[in-house]
């Protein structure tokens, strides 16, 4: 018996000449609400329908609690499916639809209709059993597709951006609730997404994918406060890039010279050594601006652009000729908090261990 | 939409769109069919044309034991042409239906292009195929004959010169009821295979993957998603070849033989040969009304139950 539910082991699959998958591993841990996140075409659906046995991998292995599944077809493992576009059954009542797959696997009668009321129940649907799938809101029909799987009591339950199709507030309500139900049932989620907000909401670990390849794996504030590299950076939240060259590597500390013209100092992540190219990586949030120098090395810039709004103030500061650095203040105080009108000159500073030094 | 009450002057404009095709029914359908109706109560005059004289008398013609077993076969060829087509068709048309989509059209214009060819020498090219010095018997009674024959002089077995007795004599294919199904069921499965394309071409490709995900195996998945959902194409495609079935007359007329009539057969030799217009038109009615009752029980069956 293994501690994981799920693992990929330097999974690939091929289309033809397209990777859609590239060298995968992951462990996904029992109970945990693991997100893939990414780019639409970056391989999450292909990564799921391999896991669901809908796919067979070109190379490679994926074991589902410890078992290596090889060719094993869909009926046979322990992992339900909530669709992308929910794939209710449209002859079959919504009664029907949830008692499916316990049909399938011979279940006593009596049983089936105990615990499909019960899933009913548990997905907020009760006295919707005689309704046929086109009679129910895209979110109740939500709703029937993810009874339909949990009354199964899978292991893993695997879900392709349910919530995709649903409006932005029953969105937000539905992700509360998708949350507080894994919680409940206890169930491993493998969850599809490619709305970063979603993922940080949701999430015990995510990982981050691109061009069919895993780029990170961490939990939400690991991927959010230590993004592996630029992609990450740039895909979780908004990220200030500064290009630069290394112009001194002290072992703790490198000062990176950004547009031949402005030292920033950075805690070093990695041994890089003088001359090479990198780039500096600030969230705008963490960026303080003062009227003077918080300290003599302190960098400034001058006030371009100023946009209110609500809970927080963007501004946007031009450090020189070629960059231009978002900023993000809270309006925390009540009334007038200190506002910097465009055109004034302003000095940065943030937390050492807030910027980053990505070498690629 | 709600159907919005119409003016009595939106009425004359729709009746005078639609003018051209009511002229249209009226003069070459409703006409004749009345035409025939009244004559089916009519007698037969000496020297063919129709007497007046109403009466019922070549309806109960009809229960004549000549004819009943006519009626029955004709049901009998037709079913079994059905389901025959269904048998061929909708494996074809799933195998058509799951190739990658470039593939589909070409192969669905594959299927088409033989029936381009005009009906009645397809039909005779069965003939040729099926009659007693047709191709399969030539080659029974020829190469297969003498081969069994080699084979029984080399090792003696027991059961083994009956079977080469019976190749000795051609097939009795002609002018059979099987003669009769090979043809049709030529003929009519395009009919078939098209409308359960289009059913199982629409249908959800991740239907087919939820019911395996619910632990569905393929046979279950095939009896509880698919066949239900493709059911509108299933019905359509039987009727399309029922009724062409049950109204047949040149295959029966050319591979039916003398034997083996269908009901198109004497309804064509009432009004062709014997003259009798009344007999044949009461004939014609009887089997309209089978095929109006038959249409009707099938669409009550399936055709209202699936939605999609
Ligand atoms: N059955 C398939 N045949 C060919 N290419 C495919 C197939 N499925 C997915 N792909 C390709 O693989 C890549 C990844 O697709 P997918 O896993 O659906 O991405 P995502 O779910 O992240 O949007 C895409 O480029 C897509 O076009
Ligand atoms: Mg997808």
């Amino acid at each position: 018996m293994s501690e994981y539910a799920v693992e990929l082991e330097e999974v690939s699959k091929h289309f033809g000449p397209v990777v859609a998958v590239d060298r995968v591993s992951l462990t996904i841990r029992d109970g945990e609400f693991f997100s893939l996140l990414g780019p639409s075409g970056c391989g999450k659906t292909t990564t799921l329908r391999l896991i669901a046995g809908f796919e067979i991998p070109t190379e490679g292995t994926v074991y589902i609690e410890g078992k290596p599944q090889g060719e094993t077809p869909p009926y046979r493992r322990p992992v339900n499916t909530v669709f992308q576009n929910y794939a209710l059954f449209p002859h079959m009542t919504v009664y029907q639809n949830v008692a499916f797959g316990l049909e399938m696997r011979k279940v006593p009668k009596r049983e089936i209709r105990q615990r499909v009321l019960e899933a009913l129940e548990m997905v907020r649907l009760p006295g919707m059993e005689d309704r046929r799938p086109n009679q129910l809101s895209g979110g109740q029909q939500q709703r029937v597709a993810l009874a339909r799987a949990l009354v199964n009591r899978p292991k893993v339950l695997l879900l392709d951006e349910p919530l995709g199709a649903l409006d932005l507030k029953l969105r937000k309500a539905m992700q509360l609730e998708l949350k507080a139900l894994q919680h409940r049932v206890g169930i491993t989620f493998i969850y599809v997404t490619h709305d970063q907000e979603e993922a940080l909401t949701m999430s015990d670990r995510i990982a981050v994918m691109n061009e069919g390849r895993v780029l990170q794996v961490g939990t939400p504030q690991e991927i959010y406060e230590r993004p592996a590299n630029r992609f990450v950076a740039d895909f979780i939240g908004e990220t200030n890039f500064l290009p630069g060259q290394v112009v001194e590597a002290t072992g703790e500390q490198v000062v990176v010279l950004v547009d031949g013209q402005m030292p920033i100092r950075v805690p070093a992540v990695e041994a890089v050594t003088t001359g090479r190219w990198v780039t500096i990586a600030v969230r705008p949030e963490k960026i303080a601006l003062h009227a003077q120098p918080p300290d003599p090395q302190a960098i400034s810039g001058e006030v371009e652009e100023v946009i209110y709004g609500g809970t927080d103030t963007r501004y946007q500061v031009r450090l020189t000729p070629e960059t231009v650095i978002t900023v993000r203040q809270q309006n925390a105080q009540v009334g007038e908090a200190v506002v910097f009108p465009v055109g004034s000159r302003v000095y940065l500073s943030w937390p050492p261990e807030a910027a980053r030094l990505l070498t690629e | 939409m709600a159907v919005q009450p119409r003016t009595r002057r939106e009425t004359w404009r729709l009746l005078f769109l639609l003018s051209p095709s009511l002229f249209w029914l009226i003069v070459f359908f409703f006409i004749p069919l009345l035409l025939v109706f009244a004559m089916s109560f009519g007698q037969r005059g000496t020297y063919g044309g129709v007497r007046w004289h109403l009466n019922l008398e070549n309806y109960a013609r009809l229960f004549d034991p000549l004819y009943l077993r006519i009626f029955w076969r004709t049901f009998r060829i037709a079913l079994t042409t059905t389901l025959l087509c269904l048998l061929i068709g909708y494996p074809l048309a799933y195998f058509i239906a799951t190739r990658p989509v470039r593939w589909r059209s070409s192969l669905v214009l594959l299927l088409m292009i033989p029936f381009w060819t005009n009906f009645l020498v397809r039909t005779y090219a069965w003939l040729v195929i099926l009659r007693d010095q047709g191709l399969i018997n030539t080659l029974w009674t020829g190469p297969i004959h003498a081969f069994l024959l080699q084979v029984a002089e080399a090792v003696p077995l027991p059961f083994w010169s009956s079977l080469v007795q019976a190749t000795a004599q051609p097939l009795p294919l002609f002018g059979t009821d099987l003669a009769i199904i090979i043809g049709l069921v030529y003929g009519w499965l395009p009919d078939m295979v098209l409308p359960t394309y289009a059913a199982i071409e629409r249908l959800d490709r991740s239907l087919i993957e939820a019911a395996q995900d619910l632990y569905a195996n393929r046979l279950q998945t095939f009896l509880r998603v698919i066949l239900p959902l493709t059911m509108p194409g299933i019905v359509a495609g039987s009727v399309l070849v029922f009724i062409p079935s049950l109204g047949a007359y040149i295959t029966p007329d050319l591979l039916g033989g003398a034997r083996s009539i269908m009901i198109g057969n004497v309804i064509y030799a009432q009004f062709m040969s014997a003259r009798d217009y009344p007999f044949g038109s009461a004939t014609s009615f009887v089997l309209m009304a089978v095929m109006v009752v038959g249409t009707l029980i099938y669409f009550r069956m399936g055709g209202g139950e699936v939605e999609v």
